[in-house]
């Protein structure tokens, strides 16, 4: 009896001793060896086409950093996942953070699965990029110590398509109608949009807040028919954008239809005779600067299709965490966060130079409004967009499109 | 004036609903005859559209929308041939696995072979545009697609009640044993099932992709409604099936005009109303199959 249990007892004890020396030295063989970086976009849902863009903008990013001798003088190992919905997107950064030993977190588009991992970053202590969500509540009222916010805010998006509007008359005086994704980035945008009419002495008749499965709009575009609106004003996120905008030209209203918010993928999707309007965007793969066109021959050379620019996003931002570890000598969040709320300033393959605002944490960089080119004069599938000039004008500060201290609540806590 | 809106959202959800109708009455069809509810059929309803996507290229959309029907529903024979016919006898846990494997399958390979990224697609120009008729607006486009579906359930009504082909399904479904019994072989009657409503879920697709976002997880979106619609108008049940597909196109479209933001869930609540009432469906009593 009593041998049988000491048996036991070895065999049990041998089990754990095998199972440790078969799992420690793993672990601390990713800590030496290579510095891991969690890396979490959406590959599935309505996001989903644009999150692949971005995954492949980060290899891409991880794999020119590695082959330029990494960062620290270690390779990057580059942790990149399906963040799929908010929960999701906790849970995952969560593991990366305190299983899989990552050092710092990129990522996401979607606004809402953004925010759970800001408050995952801010419990542990550590710092996360928020690449390609564009709310301006997570650099708000949400903001927090740990998060940075590298594209652009709803509020920027609304000024420079606003601008391009207001220049061709289409906005003193006139009817909007808007339809709004239902989720924290639509209501967010709508928000900015109220702003922007009420400014501008525009009149919003209507607007329809569309649940983010939606595939078909035409109850919705019965109910804009009934308004009469001047113009229409598309509030919507990834696939949402691909299908309004060709029910819209479907239907064939004679009202145009411009938005505060389009991804050049979701563009694409759309196909080049359905798309019309004035649209912003953050960046374009025809953007006239070397560094910018360099990554466009990288990217076009390794995937066999130019990139969008979420792919751009995350992208420029693996590789200005990259020079700021370099330059640091640092991991440490405490260290890392002091480096970038210097406001150090960052090529990003636009013609001014940007820098993470200190106080806010936003990347205040140039945006730019566009048109759609006709189709006779497109290059390949992808040339579809003519870029208007960026904004704000080269004369005024980069900052004058951004929400000022007095508009944006965020404060941080020490 | 009110009501000439909401009229109009009752036409325009009765169009929809015929256009879901394409997709839930060729999974219905399979179930009743085969017994096997096809979680592959979304994945032949997103082949029916990039398939019509590549023949537009080469053909025009005119002829794509035609022939890329038929091309997956020769697929079709070789999916009933190789994969359903093993399971018609089996436990419908396995039909149901093999058939949901597949449907992952197909997501992938349409992943490998166009991309990740949708692909474009455009209504031909001749079918743009809104027809105005009074006070009532309908999408030019939306109308071909309603006389199309129309033309089919006729079709299809024809042959299961007026063909000697049809006479042999019906009874296969009421009492294959006795069909049996008579020396009829039920299962080339099956393939030219398959063939049916594989089509048919490639045609919804072809007929979609001008006027949707064209990616490859499209079948799993589809499926969702379509299980709705059969659910609702009872497994099996041919008539039931065109039904419940109307009433969700107009359900819907109700919802979205009074209150836009109940829209997507009110067929939920129609689905479950519904089985409250007549747990099998609105007119699903007569299956005695699977009981």
């Amino acid at each position: 009896m009593i041998r049988t249990s000491r048996r036991t007892l070895l065999q049990t004890g041998a089990a754990f001793a095998g199972a440790s020396a078969l799992g420690f030295p793993a672990i601390v063989r990713a800590q030496t060896d290579k510095i891991r970086i969690g890396h979490l976009t959406p590959l599935t849902g309505f996001l989903g086409v644009i999150g692949s863009y971005a995954q492949l903008g980060a290899k891409l990013a991880a794999e020119e950093i590695n082959g330029s001798g990494g960062i620290l003088g270690k390779p990057i190992d580059l942790l990149s996942e399906d963040s799929i919905n908010p929960a999701t997107a906790a849970t995952k950064a969560q593991r990366m953070l305190e299983q899989d030993g990552a050092v710092v977190l990129l990522g996401e588009i979607s606004s809402a699965s953004s925010l759970t991992i800001m408050q995952v970053a801010e419990r542990n202590k550590k710092v996360f990029f928020s690449t390609g969500a564009r709310s301006d509540a997570l650099r708000g009222k949400n903001c927090n110590k740990y998060s940075f916010h590298c594209d652009i805010p709803n509020t920027v998006m609304v000024n420079a398509v606003g601008t391009a509007l207001s220049q061709k008359g289409m906005v003193k005086g006139k009817k909007f109608f808007t339809l709004t994704a239902d989720y924290i980035f639509g209501h967010d945008l709508l928000k900015a949009a109220k702003t922007f009419f009420g400014a501008h002495d525009a009149n919003l008749i209507g607007d329809e807040l569309i649940a983010t499965d939606v595939t078909d709009f035409s109850p919705y575009l019965l109910k804009v028919r009934q308004a009469k609106p001047d113009v229409v004003c598309c509030n919507l996120a990834g696939n949402q954008v691909t299908n309004l905008v060709k029910q819209y030209a479907e239907f064939g209203f004679p009202y145009p239809l411009v938005g505060f918010n389009l991804n050049t993928g979701d563009a694409w999707a759309a196909g080049a005779g359905n798309l019309s309007g004035t649209w912003p965007t953050v960046w374009y793969h025809t953007l006239n600067n070397p560094t910018s066109q360099a990554f466009v021959a990288a990217f076009a050379k390794k995937y066999g299709k130019p990139p969008e620019n979420h792919a751009w996003i995350d992208y420029v931002t693996l590789k200005l965490l990259a020079e700021a570890i370099n330059t640091t000598k640092s991991t440490d969040s405490g260290e890392l966060i002091a480096y970038f709320e210097k406001q150090a300033q960052f090529d990003i393959g636009k013609a001014r130079k940007a820098y993470f605002r200190s106080w806010d944490h936003q990347l205040v960089q140039e945006a730019y409004p566009f048109t759609v080119k006709p189709k006779d004069q497109m290059k390949d599938q992808w040339d579809m967009l003519v870029l208007g000039d960026a904004v704000p004008a080269a004369n005024d500060p980069l900052e004058t499109i951004y929400p000022t201290r007095e508009q944006n609540p965020c404060e941080m806590k020490a | 004036m009110q009501f000439e809106f909401l009229l109009e959202q009752v036409v325009n959800g009765l169009v929809l609903g015929g256009y879901y109708l394409l997709i839930a009455l060729g999974l219905s069809l399979i179930f009743s005859v085969g017994g096997i509810v096809n979680l592959a059929h979304g994945a032949f309803y997103a082949l029916g559209a990039y398939v019509c996507v590549e023949l537009t290229k080469r053909l025009g959309f005119g002829a794509a929308v035609v022939i890329s029907p038929f091309a997956v529903a020769l697929l079709g024979i070789l999916f009933e041939r190789f994969i359903l016919r093993r399971f018609y006898t089996a436990d419908p846990i396995l039909s149901l696995l093999v058939t949901f494997g597949l449907a992952m399958v197909a997501e992938q390979a349409i992943r490998m072979i166009w991309g990740a990224a949708p692909v474009s697609a455009e209504i031909p120009q001749s079918f743009r545009g809104s027809v105005i008729v009074g006070d009532f607006l309908f999408s030019r486009y939306r109308l071909l697609i309603l006389a199309v579906v129309a033309a089919i359930l006729l079709g299809i009504w024809l042959l299961l009640h007026k063909t000697s082909f049809g006479r042999v399904v019906r009874a296969g479904i009421q009492r294959p044993d006795m069909v049996a019994a008579l020396g009829i072989r039920l299962q080339p009657y099956m393939t030219g099932i398959v063939m049916l409503g594989v089509g048919m879920a490639a045609l919804g697709g072809a007929f979609f992709a001008p006027i949707t976002t064209v990616h490859p997880a499209m079948g799993a979106e589809i499926m969702t409604v379509a299980f709705v619609v059969v659910v609702i108008g009872g497994l099996g049940s041919f008539w039931g099936v065109i039904i419940a597909a109307l009433l969700v196109g107009v359900v819907r479209g109700i919802a979205i005009h009074f209150e836009p933001a109940a829209g997507e869930a009110s067929i939920y609540v129609l689905m479950f109303l519904v089985l409250l009432v007549r747990p099998r469906g609105l007119l699903g009593e007569r299956i005695e199959k699977f009981e």
